[in-house]
This record gives C-alpha cells, structure tokens and sequence, in this order.
C-alpha cells in the first residue's frame, strides 16, 4: 500500500503538469475546433458561391483537359497543382493552382467548376474568412510547421493527461459511486465530481479526437516520407527525366486509372511535378465507395508522355492512418448528427479543463478529496495564506 | 457519523467497471460510422450520444445528492 500512494503521488504529478502545460492551448483548441465542426455550413451562410448548373442524372461530364484549361483561364501566369472531385457536390470540380508548380500548395487557390460544363464558376479567397481564421488558428497558429509540431506535443501532453487522470481517477472514486454529483458540497466538491464524471465518461472520445488531432499535425512529415520512400520507389526509373514538355491528356488518364480500377471513383489527381507526384506522372487517386476506404486512396500513376499506367500500389500504413486519423478528429463521417455530438462532447471536453483549471488553482494536492473533505476549510486557509 | 454508515472502499474493479463499458461503447461508436452509411451511423449516435446523456443526467437530477455508497 505504501508503495502504492507514493506511485499515486507520481501519477498525481504527472496529471498536474501535464495538464498545466496544455490546458491553455487545449482550451483555444477546443474553442476554434467548435465551429469548424460545422465549417460547411458556417461558409455557406456567410458567403454566397456560385452554383453549378442542376442537370437531369445521366449528364456527360465535361472533358477534364477542359476543366483544368478553363481553371487556369483567370490567372495567367500560374499552373494547376492538382484536380480535385468536389465530394459534397458531384456538380461541382476544382482546380488548386499556384504561382509556381514548387510553390507550397498550402498557399494555393481553388477555383471551382462546372463538372458537366466545365464553365468557370468562382475562386473566392478564403484567407479572410472567419472559418479560415479558426482553421489556421487551430492548426498551426499562424505558425506553419513548427507551430503544428508545437500543438502536436500539447496533444501529447493531453493524452498524457488523461492517462493519468484514469490512474487518479481511481482514489478519487473509492468511496462515491460511478457518477456522484455532491450538488449540496462546496463549489470544489461539485467541480472535482464534475471533473471526475465528465473526464471519465468522454476518457475514449477525447483520447481518439486527442490522439488523431496529434497525427494530423506530423501530416506534412508523413507526405514527405511517402515522397521520398514509395512515391520515389514507383517512379525510380522516371527519376531523371524532366517535366514533359508536352503532357498527355489529363482526361485520358483519368480514364486509363479507372480502367484499372473499375470499382473505384477519382478523388483527385496530381499533376507532374507536385508534391503528391513525380515529375513525369499524373498521380490519380482513387477512393473507394465506403466512408473508410473512401478515405483510403490508391494512387494510380500516368505517364504524362505516353499517357500509359506504369504503377499503382496501397498507401503505406503511415499515410493510411494519417488518411482514417483526419474523419476520426473532425467528425465529419457520420452525417449531422454525428456533428451535432461532437460540438457537444467538444463542450463538455472544455468543462473538463476549465474544472481541472479551477481545481488546480483551488488546491495544490489533487489526491482524494471526497476522502478527506473536513481537511478542506485548512487546505483553503493554506491557500489564502499563500495567495 | 462514520459510525451510522461507514463507507466502504471499492476495489478497482468496481470503481472501473462502467468506465470501461463506456469506453468499449465510445470505441465502437467511433468505428461504426467509418465503416458503412444508414444503420451505421444510427449506432454511431446512438452509443456517442451515451456520455453526453449521462452528464447531463447526473448535472440534471432533481434533488439527488451525495453519491455516497453505503
């Protein structure tokens, strides 16, 4: 037993400096999280776009080499990175160009168009937008890379402190059933049983949402290996070679990636030279028809020459579980309601915090509490004393 | 007081028990959704929904305090 408490007096500091360090930052995670829950929605209400013309099923789509040729028409001067299928709206294609093929595509604008018509519909810029604004706050605070990286390790630190609020959970609970809400106790008590309930009952959902909002912040570093390792692998003999100077059709390689496989849909291709393909190949990604292997896409490569397949292979498992971390932390695979959850487990996770926050500042020994109640009035002596 | 109703300590597996139910729910309602439409999500509402019900449950209860087993 007394081997025991002094482990519980480690796990109990673990918990305390864990969550010191990352509860400010998890606190404005969670905060600028909420509304890109509902992103979709929020732009669709603040910003007008244009919409693509409503045809009967059965409608040829326009030609792609059409498509990306009329994505470029407004912009001259810059080159189309990739071609991408609008998910949500099958109307709908776009276009992501750049000033420069090696320009970082985070930098790019999305020119949206008609799929049937390939008519030019809109390039709005989104930098000024309020979801934009809570979007490049939540995932790198202005900071690109290493403030990604940062947040990563507040991540971390915020599964280690749910780890260890299991450990601590445990003293805390030896004498309260599952659930105690002391609603006649001190506000310290109602907020620790508060702490301990909410933790406890979302300790998976925020360990998951945690744990693949970490993963999603070493993305830039998973797409690099995969250039480097399998990328670099299926187009070894391609190596030298320069840009084509007169690339194949894009729409035949579409269809030539879809020939091979027939059960799959485009998700979008890479066009030579960018960073998700080589410089000689289209790289077409196709989805699967499921919510999980819709996410899990198989690159098809196109020789941009001859217009032919020369590979195509599974995503290596780092980038497959990059692919199936990014549904699992916005909550965006199960419709509405699966949303509306999210935003409120996401509030219930900031009354997590803000009660631990308040717990901290209260009392400087989180052990248990319900134990040792009478020792309170003291302890808050302590604290007045010391403040 | 101690002497009317001593608390009893409760092992770890009963302090445990539920939380480790709701998690397995949470693991499964986070899966159910990825891997089908329709009734796929239904599940994944359903037992994410769980967590949600029981704070508001235990926040909302009319009267009852303590929590204190006998």
């Amino acid at each position: 037993m007394a081997s025991g408490s002094s482990s519980l007096r480690k796990w109990s500091w673990v918990h305390k400096w864990s969550s010191i360090i990352c509860t400010a930052f998890m606190l404005m995670l969670c905060v600028t999280g909420l509304p890109l829950i509902f992103h979709h929605e929020i732009d669709d209400l603040l910003h007008e776009e244009v919409k693509a013309a409503e045809v009967p099923a059965g409608t040829p789509y326009a030609n792609l080499d059409e498509v990306v040729k009329n994505g470029l028409s407004k912009d001259p001067g810059h080159v189309a990175h990739f071609l991408i299928w609008d998910n949500d709206d099958p109307n709908t294609m776009m276009v992501s160009i750049g000033k420069t093929l090696d320009a970082s595509p985070a930098k790019n604008r999305l020119v949206r168009l008609d799929a049937h018509s390939a008519a030019y519909l809109d390039a709005p810029d989104v930098t000024g937008r309020f979801t934009y604004i809570m979007l490049k706050l939540h995932t790198d605070m202005f900071a690109d890379l290493p403030g990604k990286l940062f947040l990563g390790f507040m991540g971390i630190l915020f599964c280690v402190a749910i780890i260890s609020g299991i450990v601590v959970y445990a003293p805390s609970m030896r004498k309260l059933k599952f659930g105690a809400y002391r609603r006649d106790r001190p506000r310290v008590v109602r907020w620790l049983d508060i702490h301990n309930l909410s933790g406890i009952v979302l300790v998976m959902w925020m360990l998951v949402v945690g744990f693949t909002g970490v993963i999603n912040t070493w993305a830039d570093l998973v797409i690099k290996v995969w250039q480097f390792g399998q990328l670099a692998e299926m187009t070894a003999q391609y190596k030298d070679k320069p840009l084509p100077a007169h690339p194949s059709s894009i729409d035949a390689a579409v269809r030539v990636a879809m020939q091979a496989e027939p059960e799959m849909k485009p998700a979008f291709v890479a066009f030579p030279g960018t960073i998700f393909s080589s410089k000689t190949h289209y790289a077409v990604f196709l989805r699967g028809n499921t919510p999980l292997t819709a996410r899990l896409l198989k690159p098809a490569l196109i020789d941009a020459q001859s217009g032919v397949l020369t590979d195509s292979r599974e995503l290596p498992w780092y980038v497959a579980t990059l692919l199936i971390s990014q549904p699992l932390h916005f909550g965006d695979y199960g419709g509405m309601p699966l949303k509306i959850i999210w935003a409120i487990l996401d509030l219930i996770t900031i009354a997590v915090l803000v009660t631990g926050l308040y717990l901290w500042l209260r009392r400087r020994q989180p052990a248990a509490l319900g134990a040792r109640a009478p020792k309170l009035a003291t302890s808050d002596r302590r604290m007045e004393a010391a403040s | 007081m101690t002497t009317l109703f001593r608390p009893q300590r409760q092992t770890l597996w009963q302090i445990f028990a539920i939380p480790t139910v709701l998690g397995v729910l949470s693991i499964v309602g986070l899966i159910s959704a990825l891997v089908g439409d329709g009734i796929w999500d239904g599940l994944s509402w359903l037992l994410l929904a769980i967590p949600v019900l029981l704070c508001a449950y235990a926040w909302l209860r009319p009267g009852a305090s303590g929590g204190r087993i006998r």
